[in-house]
């Protein structure tokens, strides 16, 4: 499962660890979040993520 | 001079700081300003605190209006410490149990900054806080320019307080745009292309945001330097133009030099770029500051860099400018490289290397002279600076 970064602050969505506190399990894809989630740290939308 | 009443019952209770020059690297020759402001109603809020330092100010501007003891609440629009260093001692003044409004990233940011127990209130974008006659409302601005900043927009009377955005590091006896006319300009222009660039796909969206929401404006209050009442409008026009990274036909020429060859290089291809009919400055690195070459790059078409090699690398202040330009991630640029060398000469290298990883449109290859230029190699410059006043021409 590849991570994701986002290209606005630099967090790296890393699928073995999810964003349980938005609801993504810990084993999510990044392709399998809903659309409307964004980075926990600075909001921006799936579209601003980059494959790292 | 402070405090000054904004609007019946609102007043900036905030201070100048006239004498700071260096704004953790970014230099401000006219100081800047911490601005907090103070509202009176049934309940009292005072929106923002200031730097460490200014504490006694601060106390001194709300006791002309009122016994600090008085205030019932604080917002905490930004956790940075210009906007927050003095919070504890504040809150210790007030009452430690009084609420601290400020975004969810707020609350945990607040907490990574003072360790002692603040009665810290989460609130989110739309979220409502009555003070009596008036209303409140939080929006949730994050990365403008920290995960915690938010806006607080004030209902009745139209006003929006909009931490660090629409501001300016300006200290002056003016307090409103209309005081002090388009002199800010350049002021505010600087403090987009040094703090909020990197973000401007977000500035959009939050302009977006603001006119979704309906959000009247009649006056907005930075939380640096002066307020934009006669013409808010304007300077969120001029956000919405600069977050475009609208270019203009220009070029910058950055460059730093040891014995003066890489100099020489550098007025020959400004000459060759000017004689395209582009508008072009030569900016040497000792006596330009990096955040005043930011401000040219915003609307440059093209941004040249010259290096000497130094010890087969780049000379040091170059890596300097091209770290903090990338950070702050420049768009729709066209760059190239040249540079005076002695042996080795991979500055012109790395420096492409730096500039292709910005996704600048490369003008390559670059120029290199061993040592000393002659005239011919001068030409050859001159003639490498038509060809890049050339591709602006195109692209303009």
């Amino acid at each position: 499962m590849d991570s994701y970064v986002c290209t606005v602050c630099g967090y790296v969505y890393d699928p073995a660890q999810g964003d349980p506190d938005n609801g993504a399990a810990p084993g999510t894809k990044f392709e399998d979040l809903p659309d409307d989630w964004v980075c926990p740290v600075c909001g921006a939308g799936k579209e601003d993520f980059e494959k790292e | 001079m402070k405090p000054i009443e904004i609007a019946k019952g609102i007043y900036d209770v905030g201070v100048n700081d006239w004498n700071i020059s260096d704004f953790h690297g970014y230099s401000t020759p006219y100081g800047t300003s911490y601005n907090a402001f103070l509202i009176i109603d049934d309940k009292i809020a005072l929106i923002d605190t200031v730097k460490a330092g200014f504490i006694d100010e601060l106390f001194y501007n709300i006791s002309k209006v009122v016994d600090p003891k008085k205030i019932d609440l604080i917002v905490s629009n930004h956790t940075e410490m210009d906007h927050s260093g003095s919070l504890a001692r504040v809150m210790h003044r007030i009452g430690q149990d009084k609420p601290v409004y400020c975004s969810t990233m707020g609350e945990k940011n607040l907490g990574l900054h003072f360790r002692q127990k603040l009665n810290l209130q989460a609130v989110k974008t739309g979220q409502e806080l009555s003070l009596g006659k008036r209303t409140l409302t939080f929006l949730e601005t994050r990365m403008v320019h920290w995960p915690d900043s938010m806006f607080t927009y004030l209902k009745e009377d139209k006003i929006l307080f909009s931490s660090d955005g629409f501001g300016q590091h300006y200290a002056g006896c003016e307090k409103f745009d209309d005081q002090i006319g388009d002199a800010i300009m350049p002021h505010a222009k600087k403090y987009f292309a040094n703090i909020l660039l990197l973000y401007a796909s977000l500035i959009k969206k939050l302009v977006q945001k603001v006119t979704e929401l309906g959000l009247k404006i009649d006056m907005i209050c930075p939380d640096h330097g002066i307020i934009w009442r006669r013409d808010p409008g304007k300077i969120i026009d001029a956000y919405l133009r600069w977050s475009d990274q609208e270019t203009k036909k220009k070029a910058i020429v950055l460059y730093d030099t040891m014995w003066h060859s890489t100099e020489m290089m550098a007025n020959s291809i400004a000459s060759g770029i000017s004689a395209e009919g582009v508008d072009v400055r030569p900016m040497y690195l000792r006596k330009w500051h990096r955040s005043d070459i930011m401000t040219e790059v915003l609307d440059a078409k093209a941004v040249v860099v010259g290096s000497p090699t130094l010890n087969n690398n780049l000379f040091p202040s170059l890596a300097d400018i091209l770290t903090y330009m990338k950070g702050l991630k420049p768009k729709n640029k066209i760059g190239a490289a040249f540079g005076s060398y002695g042996w080795s000469g991979e500055a012109v290298k790395l420096i492409e290397q730096e500039l292709t990883t910005m996704n600048f449109e490369l003008i390559s290859p670059g120029l290199k002279v061993h040592y000393v230029p002659g005239d011919e190699h001068l030409d050859a410059c001159y003639d490498f600076g038509r060809k890049i006043g050339e591709a602006i021409g195109k692209a303009s």
